[in-house]
């Protein structure tokens, strides 16, 4: 187990050192000198020179990119000349509404995509399944900020339910953070659930024509027994690996989530960061995107174990 | 003899004649549906100049947020003022949203079209390369493993950050995160092939490695690309309205639905008509993509079809 934990992790690190070379490529890939670039338009010429000194840009590529790589395993990520504060710090003050909006979506799409999928499976050809398929090419086809301004404007404006944007600090008594998470995880996970839903559909539906499936019925278990603990638990494999993949496109979807509902998140960050051609911030975002997605896909890889007792590492 | 005749019949209900593929894709709903929503859509962005439209960057002070149906008037370049009916309304400027919505389908068609191409093409490079040069495989592999870590999205952003943004580099942005995905799938399809007999055979002839990879191996992946060349297509479609709707896509005089939807955001709660027109037309293109992507598939791809 311990070996496979250390060659596991082991072989995250190309796929990060590939990444930390792509984000360092897109400034240098930028025409114009990396440190104007980087400054910002309102530099004066000795804070470029400064930066100059400190990216190492008279220097080689490859030990220009020795500088930055020996940063960012220091957990330095570089500093922000547009907000004036480090990257790691701005990242760590937009955090906590990004990982809430994050949680809250992805338990929501678990727990309306797994149950009916499951049951589409069951009957598939009968009236849920046909519903779902068709939900779930509408969820991948209807543009994340429309659905935004659809619910919006149902249930902010017309029904006047829920706030139409914001977001309360966890903690702040001014108001309901959940309550203000309702609209925006609802939007997010509607793509969430279509993946999950396909998924979980065609991998149980694969489950119930095994053989063991016809053993649970002929030995008189009840249906609620046959796919809850026969069929599900046999599909949990390829379920847990496509909520695992699909945080890629959780990530994708709260850049625009927290855009259309006024959320201060990393989304938010990121898109301000690029309007404002702050380089800094837009690669130290990336990094830390990108580390998410793979050591949540890691520890995908390792819960393999609980879900399958014939998978022994 | 009687038992024989039976035995014909039998094996002639077994084997029916099978349609060529290209002829059962046309027979699914999926793919006629979706077909004859994209043809329209095309036509629509092919003639947008005599759909009753103004030039979508004329604007005129006089008809500022028009509600949709309502007669104003605009100004042309020389300074000519005419009559015109806002069908879907006017924006804050004053420009006819209904026109900018009409040549938003150009951008949107032609960012879809384009993006697939163009990463099918380099994928399909990629990965014939990786399935056929061993020595290539493993570092190739590992670069693809890491643009696959970067969320899409996310890439594109960047991507148009650094570059200035026009319809080439919003293209060439959107189309990079999805070439490791179309590699992947190119590199799996070879390697599945080239272990066929007539790929043996072929070899056994001495047929030079290219004629191989382009005669005998490209050909067979060609049902499987087009059903990803579909999915890419509606995905780019999206990924370019996001862009725009961030602004940071393509520049805000360019009409495009996301951009449309981004000037309307500020004034949605007044004025929700000017993001949900050019969400609907955004919506219905991308729902006819895909549902030609998923008869396509279950038609021209059923092994893959089964998977999900």
């Amino acid at each position: 187990m311990l070996s496979f934990l250390l060659k596991r992790i082991a072989a995250t690190l190309p796929v990060l050192a590939v990444v930390a070379v792509f984000v360092f490529m897109l400034l240098r890939l930028t025409p114009g000198d990396p440190a104007a670039i980087m400054a910002g338009d309102a530099a004066s010429t000795e804070q470029i020179a400064q930066i100059r000194a400190s990216l190492g840009l008279e220097r080689s590529i490859p030990a220009q990119f020795g500088i930055w790589v020996s940063n960012l395993l220091q957990g330095d990520l570089g500093e922000s000349f547009y907000y004036k504060s480090k990257v790691t710090t701005l990242i760590a003050q937009r955090l906590e509404p990004t990982m809430m909006l994050a949680l809250v979506t992805i338990i929501v799409a678990v727990c309306v995509a797994v149950p009916l999928g499951t049951l589409a499976a069951w009957r598939i050809g009968g009236w849920l399944d046909r519903a779902l398929m068709g939900f779930s090419v509408l969820g991948f086809s209807i543009p994340i900020f429309v659905l935004g301004y659809i619910l919006i404007y149902l249930l902010a404006m017309k029904a006047n339910l829920l706030p139409v944007q914001g977001y309360i600090k966890l903690g702040d008594p001014s108001g309901s953070t959940l309550k203000h998470l309702i609209l925006p995880a609802m939007t997010l996970s509607c793509i969430y659930i279509a993946l999950i839903a396909r998924v979980t559909r065609a991998t149980v539906s694969e489950v119930l024509t095994e053989d063991y499936i016809r053993t649970a019925r002929a030995k008189g278990l009840p249906e609620r027994v046959v796919l809850m603990r026969h069929a599900l638990k046999n599909a949990a494999v390829p379920i847990i690996t496509v909520i695992g993949i699909g945080v890629a496109l959780l990530i994708g979807g709260v850049v625009v989530t927290e855009s259309v509902y006024g959320i201060p998140g990393l989304g938010r960050l990121t898109v301000d960061a690029v309007l404002a051609r702050d380089f800094p911030t837009i690669q130290g975002v990336i990094m830390f995107f990108s580390f998410i997605y793979v050591v949540v896909n890691l520890l995908v890889d390792l819960s393999y174990v609980l879900f399958d007792p014939r998978i022994r590492y | 003899m009687a038992e024989d005749s039976a035995l014909s019949v039998e094996s002639a209900n077994l084997a029916p004649v099978q349609k060529p593929a290209w002829r059962r894709a046309l027979d699914a709903w999926a793919v006629r549906v979706g077909g004859v929503v994209l043809i329209v859509f095309t036509l629509i962005a092919l003639t947008a100049p005599w759909l009753g439209t103004v030039d979508p960057t004329l604007f005129d002070a006089a008809s500022r947020d028009l509600l949709p149906g309502k007669a104003g008037e605009i100004t042309t370049l020389e300074g000519e003022q005419l009559k015109h009916t806002f069908l879907m309304g006017s924006d804050s400027l004053g420009r006819d949203i209904y026109s900018r919505v009409i040549y938003g389908a150009r951008v949107s068609l032609i960012v879809g079209l384009s993006c697939a191409i163009l990463s099918l093409s380099i994928g399909i490079v990629l990965g014939l390369s990786s399935g056929y040069l061993r020595w290539l495989d493993g570092p190739l592999m590992r670069v693809m493993d890491g643009m696959m870590a970067i969320p899409g999205i996310l890439l594109a952003i960047a991507l148009v950050s650094a570059w200035k943004a026009s319809v080439l580099t919003v293209i060439v942005a959107i189309a990079i995160p999805e070439i490791p995905r179309v590699t992947r799938l190119v590199r799996s399809l070879v390697l599945t092939i080239r272990e066929e007999p007539y790929v043996e055979a072929a070899l056994s002839l001495g047929t030079p490695t290219i004629t191989l990879m382009f005669r005998h191996i490209l050909p067979n992946t060609v049902a499987p690309l087009i059903v990803q060349g579909t999915y890419i297509c509606a995905s780019a479609i999206l990924v370019e309205a996001i862009l725009s709707f961030l602004g940071v896509g393509l520049p805000s005089d360019v009409p495009t639905w996301g951009n449309i939807m981004a000037e309307g955001r500020a004034q949605f709660q007044q004025f929700p008509h000017n993001v949900f027109f050019p969400g609907i037309f955004l919506a219905l293109t991308v729902l006819a993509v895909n549902m030609l992507g998923d008869g396509l598939r279950d038609t021209l791809d059923p092994k893959m079809s089964k998977k999900v």
